[in-house]
């Protein structure tokens, strides 16, 4: 099998993985990063996002082989001050979605750190929450450095 | 003392005679209003695992050995199967186990539907179990179907006897009557589409069978494997811990729990199915399609003196028949009423509960057609609402009924009308819509808790139930943290193993909070009482005038003030125990939930295109324990609701029975860029007369009346009376070319 090299959350990985394995399955199955979700696996619901050098990427439709650049999961995310706007605002109900939601909130926020509600909703309207959590999501973001 | 009363027990609204043991519950009420910990915000308990990934869900269970399975489908909507070899799949690489019809519960030989389960196929990958079920030899006998529901219908193929109801002398009353309206309402097929999509893991351990599974009920899920496989119940064992929503789809075992523990008891190894998302469009459950004929007739002073309608609930291959009529029967005093209910029996998916079944789509029916009774009567449709205002539910006096303040609440919001439509231009109409709600959501017995206080002071609320998201666990530690007088923080509730708690109600019918927050509260009082019984031996001091408070024990006296912890460590190894039961519900009354919601629409009467621009959600049910949390409910309770309005609809071939809509691209659910500005409202006056906290259940309340709110909004913008759902751009544009005709102007659009 094709050796995979991987940089996940600062970490360098070498694998060995078939081609055409996508970036989720290697995430969670083969590195254990459980927090990235699969809940489509198809590239429309946004759960599985990550970050390929800051930007936002849909991990179940990326090629494991294909990716350039450092990935940054959830996993890399949880000291980020998102994650407690996400709990003081209630911006998660079962929280499937949710992950995926953070990561693609901080890729925002870096980029643009003080977002508007259009440039939120704009940013953030390829992650489905099927609980509607969202006017606490955008609420989180808004408030994400208080 | 454990008491046996025959009582009506209720669930989705479906009612059932039952012998319950409930116990006695002493304790009284609270004073109404936010205490210390119940009635204030607080965050999740579990937010912080879930924000971070951390929570464990079904779909990261990872056994060791565990293999994955892939069922094989019907392609067709009515089809037998003829023959089956399961050979050649057992011969591909990484297969170890196969399971053909009749092998296993769910797997059935007829096939009612496109997407029914026929075989199952388990192996070391996904991919390798999906690459097998190709080589399965199958051979169909192709059999008649009935895609129609009214075609259904008239052939007689239903699910049972048609649902008649009667009151009063309708035919009289509408002959009588000043003013008679009348209209025919459609609702769609929706798709509950949780983000986890229904799965299960088993695992036989020597001859138990370990079940975990996203569900909304691990008890239900128990008991009926253990009957399906002639199991002692104490054998199976039932586990979820985090669980990614389901609306009401996952209150049953369901064929891929089945097949796995099928599959794993032949390999011997821990197996994993799980549907995939397209599987989860086809065969997981939906809301089933509706066809309303309503009538209401008033006097002239618009007193509704009748109600009827005549109902099809399409219910597709299986499922239960909800009750549409629901609504119409109990919303507004009227003497005169009569419905009926057929239940079609069509070759498709079956039904599953999703988030008050029946009363959804009646609402959507009852209200539009209130609204146009207001029209004819030339009265303000709020007005009218109070006017027929129901003080009893057909004799049966209400445990506690608020509508009328929801009403008055409802009055600033309704009030914004002038400077809605003045917002409207020559494209964009705006316009101000209202609907009323009434459901259940009362819960009952029986459920209990567990409580354990150790020498650190610490609490644990122990009970199996289940969190599916609506904050469950924070609600049940504010209720235990309320009765013990400690801080929030000093409650842990452990849920989701039925080999690790007592017994608890199932997630669903809004029934969570009111059925396990008593027993909280009444084991959360067990254990304290208990407290204060070694601290008056310790302090030598009367029972009765100690207390705890905010993680003190004190005297009434104001002489002892000691800190639990600091007292507790008296206990050494030792654990104090208390144990919780939830107490009856009220006898012959009805335990209803009752709200209004308030929409401001804009529609672009070029395109068609609908935006819901606000939304006022006032909502009576009861006391609130957490108004955060409750605030959640509501908001994705409408956002939901806004979806099934607008934009959701399975779509299936007329001529084949395949569902078209199996990708989240195609059944369109709401984003963040569809969600209006929404604001919550809650009475939370507790209900004198329901149990020892007066709460009823939030989760299915949110999304009943949304649909006629947007609907009359429309109407109130443009003039065009929409009758279907969801409202796309084309029924849009049906409409408001037929309101032009009326009108009398040509039809250009």
């Amino acid at each position: 099998m094709p050796e995979l090299r991987l940089t996940v959350n600062g970490a360098d990985h070498r694998l060995d993985a078939p081609i055409g394995t996508s970036l989720a399955h290697v995430l969670r199955e083969e590195l254990g990063l459980i927090g990235t979700k699969i809940a489509c696996n198809e590239g429309h619901c946004g759960a599985c996002t990550v970050q390929v050098d800051g930007a936002p990427v849909l991990s179940c439709i990326t090629l494991a082989h294909a990716v350039d650049g450092d990935v940054t999961t959830i996993e890399g995310l949880r000291d980020h001050p998102l994650v407690e706007a996400f709990v003081r605002a209630d911006a998660v109900q079962c929280g499937f979605c949710t992950p995926g939601q953070v990561v693609s909130a901080a890729a925002l926020v870096a980029a643009t750190p003080e977002p508007t509600t259009e440039e939120i909703r704009h940013a953030m309207a390829g992650n489905i929450c099927r609980c509607g959590t969202y006017p606490k999501i955008e609420e989180a973001i808004l408030h994400w450095r208080d | 003392m454990a008491r046996l009363i025959r009582t009506e027990k209720e669930v989705e609204g479906n009612f059932e005679e039952v012998w319950l043991v409930v116990e006695e519950d002493p304790l009284q009420q609270w004073p109404a209003g936010p205490l210390d910990v119940v009635g204030r915000p607080a965050v999740r308990k579990d937010a912080r695992e879930r924000v971070r990934g951390e929570a464990r869900f079904t779909a990261d269970i990872r056994l060791p050995g565990m293999l994955h399975a892939a069922v094989l489908r019907s392609p067709y909507a009515h089809a037998r199967v003829k023959s089956i070899d399961l050979a050649p799949a057992l011969g591909l690489p990484g297969v170890h186990g196969a399971v053909g019809p009749s092998e296993a519960p769910g797997l059935e030989h007829e096939a009612g539907y496109s997407g029914a389960p026929v075989a199952a196929v388990a192996a070391e990958t996904f991919g390798q179990a999906r690459a097998a079920l190709d080589a399965i030899a199958i051979e169909w006998e192709l059999l008649d179907a009935v895609l129609d529901p009214e075609e259904a219908v008239e052939r007689g193929a239903v699910h049972g006897e048609a649902e008649r109801y009667e009151r009063g002398d309708f035919d009289r009353a509408v002959a009588e009557a000043d003013v008679v309206v009348e209209g025919t309402y459609r609702t769609q097929v929706v798709l509950h589409n949780s983000m986890e999509t229904h799965q299960s893991v088993c695992e036989w351990v020597d001859d138990r069978l370990d079940i975990y599974t996203s569900t909304q009920y691990v008890w239900g899920v128990r008991n009926e494997v253990a009957r399906e496989l002639g199991l002692a119940p104490d054998r199976v064992r039932v586990v979820c811990e985090y669980m990614g929503g389901g609306f009401g789809s996952k209150n049953s075992a369901g064929e891929y729990t089945f097949a796995a523990a099928e599959l794993a008891r032949r390999t011997g190894r821990p197996v994993r199915c799980a549907l995939t998302r397209r599987e989860e469009n086809t065969a997981a459950g939906n809301r089933n399609a509706t066809i309303q004929k309503l009538t209401a007739a008033a006097s002239s002073d618009g007193t509704i003196v009748a109600l009827g309608g005549e109902f099809v609930n399409a219910l597709g291959w299986g499922g239960w028949s909800a009750s549409t009529e629901g609504p119409l029967k109990i919303l507004y005093a009227c003497d005169n009423v009569r419905t009926v209910r057929h239940t079609a029996k069509i070759n498709t998916p079956p039904m599953k509960a999703f988030r008050a079944p029946g009363f959804v789509e009646g609402t959507f029916g009852l209200e539009c057609l209130i609204d146009q009774l207001a029209r004819a009567l030339d009265l303000d449709p709020l007005e009218l609402r109070r006017k027929n205002y129901a003080s009893s539910n057909d004799g049966t006096p209400f445990s506690s009924k608020n509508l009328r303040e929801c009403y008055e609440r409802a009055q600033k919001h309704w009030d914004r009308r002038d400077e809605v439509h003045a917002r409207s231009d020559a494209t964009w109409k705006r316009g101000v819509g209202m609907a009323s709600q009434i459901w259940y959501g009362g819960g009952g017995p029986p459920s209990y808790a567990w409580t354990r206080v150790g020498s650190d002071g610490s609490i644990a609320v122990v009970t199996a139930m289940q969190d599916i998201g609506t904050g469950t666990r924070t609600a049940m530690a504010q209720i235990a943290a309320e009765e013990f007088g400690v801080p929030l923080e000093r409650v842990e509730v452990t849920v989701g193993d039925t080999s690790r708690g007592p017994y608890a109600t199932l997630s669903a019918g809004s029934s969570t909070t009111p059925s396990m927050g008593p027993a909280v509260r009444a084991a959360a009082a067990d254990a304290k009482r208990q407290v204060l019984e070694i601290a008056a031996q310790r302090y030598d001091l009367e029972q009765r005038v100690l207390d705890i408070r905010n993680g003190r024990i004190v005297s009434a006296d104001g002489n002892l003030s000691v800190a639990l912890d600091e007292f507790l460590a008296i206990l050494g190894n030792a654990q104090i125990l208390g144990k919780g039961a939830r107490g009856p519900n009220p006898t012959g009354m009805s335990v209803l939930t009752f709200g209004v919601h308030v929409v401001e629409a804009a529609v672009d009467v070029e395109t068609g295109e609908v935006r819901v621009e606000r939304v006022a959600a006032i909502h009576d049910v009861g006391r609130i324990i957490n108004p955060l949390g409750a605030e959640s409910q509501v908001e994705g309770g409408v956002i939901q609701g806004i979806g099934h309005t607008l934009s959701e609809a399975r779509l299936m071939d007329q001529e084949t029975g395949r569902i078209l809509t199996t990708t989240l691209d195609a059944y369109r659910m709401p984003t963040i860029a569809d969600v209006p500005e929404i604001v919550c409202e809650f009475i939370d006056e507790p209900d004198e007369h329901l149990t020892n906290l007066g709460s009823k259940g939030l989760g299915e309340p949110p999304i009943v009346p949304i649909a006629a709110a947007i609907a009359n909004a429309i109407r109130d913008a443009t003039g065009a009376d929409v009758h279907e759902l969801p409202i796309s751009r084309e029924e849009m544009l049906r409409a408001l070319r037929e309101a032009k005709e009326r009108r009398g102007a040509p039809a250009a659009v």
